[in-house]
């Protein structure tokens, strides 16, 4: 470790930082050397995301301290993040958004620089990407937008990338994608820079961190090497017991009269989980925003809602931003209790309280604000909107981005029971693994249905099969 | 709570200090007269205004600029149908609100159908309006009704009769906004539309429903201000334009939308009537008046959304 080149490239003592009475960090000690890749794991809430800000400069501790080998500030440390919430500038090119974070692109003709700066980028870490340098951000899916995000954290951007945080980079990207970007980091840390690797998929965090960091409360619990963990112990120490992995064969139930059926060939029927599947940005979230748009009017509102959605792009889809949190719950149910159009504020306030314990939302009061609240628990407060509804159709799309593993299995049991009692869901997911839970499964290419599968034939080669098989034939 | 931290505190505050320097120069004497003006006129900024708010609370890009035109309009129909006969102020009312409902319909179609641009679509169609107003008036200035007059220009418990209907407004605005399901909704559409439409709120009937209220509003200012001063006139409407705006930004309003504030518009309507008085008791000319008009709204503005940043 004496080696300059071990040397750490930051390294935090005792970092706190606290939000009011929240401490959302309270002291942690953690150092970077060139050649890592730190594994950060934990519940939503548990400070992972403050822990980053301090890394990137993004916020500064209440107390502690942060040290960068090279240099003063983040910056100049070559620390990059990308960032579970998008951040690229929806109205700019693919090279212009690399240009707002790289300085030194000035003088005529930096466009040019900037779009061969980001196509070797893109090329290096996703090849075969077909993402075009000029296209507006706008006119991207969600996975190609982390794709470009994740291209300009590791961009040379007139210096060099030494330590790159990736927030949740998988979470909308398909199993194809992701294991390129795993190769990519693994190839990046083997070259001498430094990964912090966050991710609820704990799959993917053994497969590529030498050492894994388990926070929990503010505070780190467990550090120890990749291999000295077990899946097992690794969910233990972040404190949630997670079921065992879930009887995938979900028991033969005899299923109602059709409930959903549309041109395109989707069909679901009373009390059944539909799974949407396929690579990302093939039509399965459009497919979905049609069917409840046909389903629902913007001139009238019914009591009782034909159809719910669940966002799963929540700043776009789903958060009003201005609101609290019981206010955000409640939007969809205003209706029930009404009288004379008046809201019933006690029907409200009882409804916010039951789901923020059924579904464990982290606020000490639900009139907080919303955005009080970490990614992981707003997209909680949306499921509990739309679960909070009695519509006899759920559409949920891509609906667990950001969600911890404990809480992703009390949801998967709060569906198959509310299944159970005759609703019917229709959900689209990046993750495979969730998709094989569902009674029925449409694999999507291209903007059409390629395949449907049924009870035993829903495995993941299957659904890979369906998925790539019409690019083969053509 | 603090109360500084409501963003409506302030337009009270500035409207306070207004009234408290004027009075300051004529140590105390006539602070009953000018309260009693400040209520008359500010009534008819805080009934366009509370409208405007609405549509500014729809969200970015809402605004209606025709608000002037149709004033007028529904003024000079209301008392040409009226034509000073006794009685009929009622018929004249119901004339002024049908003129509202056709312009607030007549704005949304063109937003809905053409895809204009909200601020283009209410613009032009405030064009069509002074014209129409223009051709059935022609010159011609007819009074209201005697009683109508009377109505207008007098009190009940020391408030202008004109003042108690700019409260009642805001009082219904006031339930409608923060206790009714249809406020909700309102308020989730300015927020996000696009999130509130697929949290199943109807948003295109909001969003008309919004715009009839803003023009019904206007053609009830209109009347009950052409029957205040005596008849209606082409260019009554005129300051009420920026007038509105600017009530519903220095009463703490959100301009991005989403987020209202009634208690606000009336402090905010009081203020704009109270500054000017106060200029004017002071001596300033017209230029130094506009000048510190405005100086003193943008720091009006600034202290609110500072405020509400940090609360």
């Amino acid at each position: 470790m004496t080696d300059h080149e071990r040397a750490p490239i930051v390294t935090l003592t005792d970092a706190a930082r606290h939000f009011g009475p929240v401490r959302a960090l309270d002291g942690v000690s953690l150092s970077v050397a060139p050649g890592d890749c730190i594994g950060l794991v934990g519940h939503n809430g548990a400070g992972k995301s403050t822990l980053v800000n301090l890394v990137n400069g993004g916020l500064s501790p209440s107390s502690g301290s942060i040290a960068f080998t090279r240099g003063e500030t983040a910056l100049q440390a070559g620390v990059r993040s990308v960032f579970q919430e998008l951040s690229l500038c929806p109205n700019l090119t693919v090279a212009e958004n690399l240009r707002i974070s790289h300085t030194a692109l000035t003088g005529p003709g930096w466009r040019r620089r900037a779009r061969a700066e980001i196509g070797a980028s893109l090329d290096t870490i996703f090849p075969n990407h077909g993402i075009d340098a000029d296209a507006v951000v706008d006119t991207l899916s969600i996975a190609e937008r982390q794709m470009v995000e994740i291209a300009i954290g590791f961009a040379p951007r007139g210096t060099e990338a030494r330590l790159v945080i990736l927030d949740e980079p998988t979470s909308s990207l398909d199993a194809g994608i992701a294991d390129q970007l795993m190769a990519h980091v693994k190839r990046f840390c083997a070259a001498g820079g430094a990964v912090i690797f966050i991710s609820h998929m704990l799959g993917e965090v053994f497969e590529v961190a030498s050492r894994i960091v388990v926070l929990k409360d503010g505070r780190i619990v467990a550090e120890r090497q990749t291999a000295k963990f077990t899946r097992a112990e690794l969910v233990d120490a972040m404190g949630h017991v997670a079921a065992e992995a879930v009887e995938s064969a979900v028991a033969e139930r005899a299923f109602g009269p059709e409930v959903v059926s549309t041109a395109q060939g989707l069909r679901a029927r009373k009390g059944e989980i539909v799974g949407l599947s396929g690579l990302a940005g093939h039509g399965q979230a459009a497919a979905l925003a049609k069917l409840y748009l046909s389903r629902s009017s913007s001139w009238h509102s019914r009591k009782d809602p034909d159809v719910v959605f669940v966002a799963g792009d929540r700043a776009r889809d789903g958060i009003l931003p201005l609101w609290s949190i019981l206010r955000n719950i409640s939007v969809s149910v205003l209706q029930q209790g009404a009288r004379w159009g008046l809201v019933n504020g006690g029907a409200e306030a009882r409804i916010a309280a039951e789901w923020k314990s059924r579904i464990g939302i982290r606020t000490d009061n639900v009139e907080n604000p919303i955005l009080s609240l970490s990614g992981g628990n707003q997209q909680k407060v949306l499921f509990a909107r739309a679960l909070a509804s009695p519509a006899p159709v759920v559409i949920m799309d891509d609906p667990m981005r950001g969600v911890d593993v404990g809480t992703k299995q009390d949801v998967y049991a709060m569906i198959r029971a509310e299944a159970a009692k005759g609703r019917t869901f229709l959900w689209y997911s990046t993750e495979t693994e969730e998709v094989c839970q569902c009674d029925r499964v449409f694999v999507f290419r291209n903007h059409e249905i390629s395949a449907e599968l049924t009870g035993a034939d829903i495995s993941e080669e299957k659904i890979l099969e369906a998925s790539f098989e019409m690019q083969e034939a053509s | 709570m603090n109360p500084l931290s409501k963003p409506w505190i302030w337009s009270w505050l500035a409207a306070a200090g207004a009234f408290a320097l004027t009075l300051g120069l004529t140590s105390g004497r006539g602070a009953g007269e000018l309260g009693y003006a400040a209520l008359s006129f500010g009534a008819f900024a805080a009934i366009v205004g509370l409208g405007q708010m609405l549509v500014i609370t729809l969200g970015p890009g809402n605004v209606d600029l025709s608000i002037p035109a149709t004033m007028t309009l529904a003024a000079t129909l209301a008392l040409k149908t009226m034509g000073t006969v006794e009685g009929t102020a009622f018929v004249g009312l119901a004339v002024a609100l049908g003129v509202g409902l056709a312009a607030g319909f007549a704005n949304y179609m063109l937003i809905l159908l053409l895809r204009l641009p909200p601020i283009i679509a209410t613009l032009a169609a405030s064009l069509i309006y002074q014209s129409l107003a223009i051709w059935s008036n022609r010159g011609l200035r007819i009074k209201p009704p005697r009683e109508l007059a009377d109505f207008a220009t007098g009190q009940v418990m020391g408030i202008p009769n004109v003042a108690w209907a700019g409260l009642l407004l805001a009082a219904v605005v006031w339930v409608v906004l923060e206790r009714s399901v249809w406020g909700r909704w309102l308020l989730a559409t300015g927020q996000n539309t696009h999130a509130a439409r697929l949290a199943g709120i109807p948003v295109e009937m909001i969003r008309a429903a919004t715009y009839l209220s803003v023009a019904v509003f206007a053609s009830l200012a209109g009347y009950l201000l052409a029957s205040f001063s005596g008849g209606a006139a082409l260019n009554m409407g005129t300051e009420y334009l920026l007038m509105s705006i600017a009530v519903v930004v220095i009463g703490g309003s959100s301009i991005a939308g989403g987020n209202s504030n009634v208690p606000g518009v009336w402090g905010a309507a009081l203020f704009m009537f109270l500054v000017v008085s106060m200029l004017n008791s002071y001596g300033a000319g017209a230029g130094v008046r506009s000048v510190l008009t405005g100086t003193i709204i943008i720091a009006i503005v600034i202290a609110a959304s500072t405020r509400r940043v940090r609360a």
